[in-house]
């Protein structure tokens, strides 16, 4: 692999590569036909990012010889490589980045001003590709906002806060700072902020949702979105399935996938209960064979999915059926100005929603090692659904 | 209960939030009292807080342009709360550019002041953030507590250096000691001491004068007046609780002033047009 990136874009990929760090500790590194995929994953595999730089964006680019190369490496000794943002756009004109295939090394080389030359030598580890499994042309919703209009929303919340909850209807969008318990509630302040739709440049609004999910990753795609002024797209569905942000350009394209909360403290409090064990992972047909799918498997059995159907898998959620009553007379901020009002419907609505397992942190995504990358994306989330809700039906059984 | 405000000047709103900082920066809680004329921030001496008390007061027609209450009865026509003022200070910073700021009392999950700002956006509509601080409401049995402090019978007034440098000499001797005494006289003489068992260090400012207090310190005039002008009075204090208050600063005060009462008690005093601020450290022996 050899690329050079020139100008300007050596900044853009320093912060794509900062926002990255936002979201976990190791970046994955793959070359690809169309373009060089930079991901990032946390660690509890609740957030995921990718930007993918097309051909276009280095002025050169050539993928290594040995086809399906990829690898894994330190965040922050990459992010050493780009420290100083600020001096790097009026210092650097070029970087190059080499694999050294006998070295099994990767080097940047940062060509400066005055014939300064930096280079950079890291080490990586092989991985196997990290994906997660979306489709955000499939969600209700779709906004698309200057990160302008973000940035000012999200100034209003404390840097201390984890989540907001960001509630549609037709014209307007709310956010509000989340609050875990009712005794917290008491004490903590709360935020909301609503915005008009003509404050956007998209507003498609399908389904009156409320999703809860994670600022951090948000802030972190706002630093990347101010400073190459590119528009954000969100998209998303319900509680409990993920919300994407995205900004695209000619030659790049991030999104970052955000598991949601699934809103529904009676259950939650259920699986409080069952601490942090962790759910065997998922038969076979769910993932490729290899490490990082596995990893990936154990988390998303905690992801709930709609249907009952599918074989019988290992405890998790006994909860689910028995516990309907609590369920119904739970506590939901769900699309509403009004709170009452929020709470009736948000009520009716989720005695169906009971049936799903109890959650007490995020849905973790859907991940695989994707070899066939496109044909598994299209597959995969229909599998894992059904093996999800298996689980929670023998959880059932099992108390 | 009821109370609304409504600030729609910038410098007003500006001015309220930089009030409220400087009070956040002093106490984690305190007292928020509402009257039909004015607004006190108070916090009561106790041994939690380190004895220090504070007293500060506002009159609400300086900074609110419309302002609505009605007290608990109309004999005590006033409201009590208890307040964060850093979460006010929050809500309060990031509407800086409001086109308009209310401020309410509101019943949501529990009592809380409702901080709603109308933000002015490029759309016809406007952006509204809500920001709900919780608050506590004082019964009325306890409202005793929060009266505002007796001026003490203090035997040296004087009118305190600029806040800034005496906020340089303290934040350095705060490397060298944890108390710190604070001298004065009424010759217009001010000393800053620390003592330790390896070094001593003493600040000294002179000229700085002495306010008259004729009148309305007319029970005190016995004692100060006929007091020899070179005499010091002095009192020894914790350095965090005077750093913090020369810290929190967001208000450049027209008047600084401290009172001593020899021994027992700082008393210092900020005045800014309609903002008053009185802080009480007591000395320690």
């Amino acid at each position: 692999m050899h690329c050079v990136v020139t100008g300007g874009n050596v900044k853009v990929l320093a912060k794509a590569i900062h926002s990255l760090s936002r979201i976990g500790d190791e970046l994955y590194v793959e070359p690809q036909e169309d373009g060089l995929a930079l991901r990032s994953v946390n660690s509890s595999r609740s957030a995921y990012a990718c930007f993918l730089f097309a051909p276009l964006f280095f002025s050169r680019y050539s993928v290594p010889n040995r086809n399906n190369f990829r690898c894994k490496m330190a965040i922050k000794s990459v992010q050493a490589v780009f420290r100083s943002l600020a001096s790097l756009e009026k210092t650097v004109e070029k970087c190059h980045i080499e694999l050294d295939e006998q070295k099994n090394r990767l080097t940047f080389t940062l060509h400066c001003k005055h014939g300064l030359l930096k280079t950079h030598n890291l080490s990586f580890q092989d991985s196997e590709s990290l994906q997660a499994v979306f489709d955000k042309d499939s969600c209700s919703n779709v906004f698309r906002a200057q990160p302008r209009l973000l940035v000012d929303t999200v100034m209003h919340f404390p840097p201390s806060l984890e989540e907001v909850t960001v509630s549609v209807s037709d014209e307007r969008m709310w956010v509000r700072n989340h609050v875990e318990e009712e005794a917290e509630q008491s004490k903590a302040m709360l935020t909301e902020l609503c915005l008009a739709s003509d404050e956007f440049d998209h507003f498609a609004i399908q389904a009156h949702s409320s999703v809860t999910f994670c600022l951090k990753e948000l802030r972190g795609l706002l630093v990347f979105a101010e400073s190459t002024g590119l528009p954000v797209s969100i998209y998303f569905d319900e509680p409990g399935s993920p919300v994407v942000l995205s900004v695209t350009d000619s030659v790049l394209e991030g999104n970052f996938v955000l598991a949601t909360l699934t809103d529904d403290p009676g259950l939650r409090k259920n699986s409080s209960r069952r601490g942090h064990t962790q759910p065997p992972p998922p038969p076979d047909d769910f993932m490729n064979d290899d490490m990082d799918s596995y990893l990936i498997a154990m988390d998303t059995s905690i992801v709930p999915g709609p249907s009952t159907a599918g074989p019988p898998t290992p405890p998790l959620a006994g909860s689910t059926c028995s516990k309907r009553p609590v369920a119904t007379n739970h506590r939901t901020r769900i699309h509403s100005e009004e709170e009452e009002e929020g709470e009736e419907e948000g009520d009716s609505e989720k005695a169906e929603d009971s049936d799903r397992p109890p959650n007490k942190k995020f849905r973790s995504l859907f991940f695989g090692s994707v070899l066939p990358p496109s044909s598994q994306m299209n597959t995969q989330p229909v599998v894992s659904q059904e093996v999800l809700a298996s689980d929670s039906e023998d959880d059932s059984q099992d108390e | 209960m009821k109370f609304r405000g409504k600030i729609v000047d910038v410098a007003c709103l500006n001015h309220f939030s930089r009030v409220v900082t400087t009070i956040s920066k002093l106490t984690k809680m305190c007292v928020l009292r509402l009257t039909p004329d004015n607004l006190f921030f108070v916090l009561s001496g106790k041994v939690g807080n380190g004895g220090v008390s504070m007293w500060c007061e506002l009159s609400q027609a300086n900074f609110f342009d419309e302002y609505q209450m009605e007290g608990v009865s109309s004999e005590d026509n006033e409201i009590c709360l208890e307040v964060t003022p850093e979460n006010i200070s929050r809500a309060l910073k990031t509407v800086q550019n409001a086109k308009a700021v209310k401020v309410k009392l509101t019943k949501k999950h529990c009592p809380c002041l409702t901080v709603i700002a109308e933000l002015p956006t490029l759309s016809s509509i406007n952006r509204v953030v809500t920001h709900d601080v919780p608050v506590d409401v004082i019964p009325q049995r306890l409202w005793h507590e929060f009266k505002e402090p007796d001026m003490p019978d203090f035997d040296v007034s004087i009118y305190l250096p600029p806040l800034k440098t005496m906020k340089n000499v303290v934040d350095r001797m705060k490397n060298l000691s944890n108390f710190l005494v604070i001298e004065a006289n009424l010759n217009g003489e001010m000393n800053l001491k620390i003592e330790t068992d390896l070094v001593s260090v003493t600040t000294h400012f002179k000229d700085l004068g002495n306010p008259p207090w004729g009148d309305d310190a007319s029970q005190d005039a016995g004692p100060s007046q006929s007091r020899d002008p070179d005499t010091m009075a002095e009192a020894r204090v914790d350095i965090r609780r005077l750093q913090q208050f020369l810290m929190g600063q967001q208000v450049t005060p027209s008047r600084a002033m401290c009172n001593i009462v020899h021994q027992r008690v700082l008393h210092l005093i900020l005045l800014h047009e309609d903002v008053s601020l009185q802080y009480f450290i007591p000395a320690v022996a």
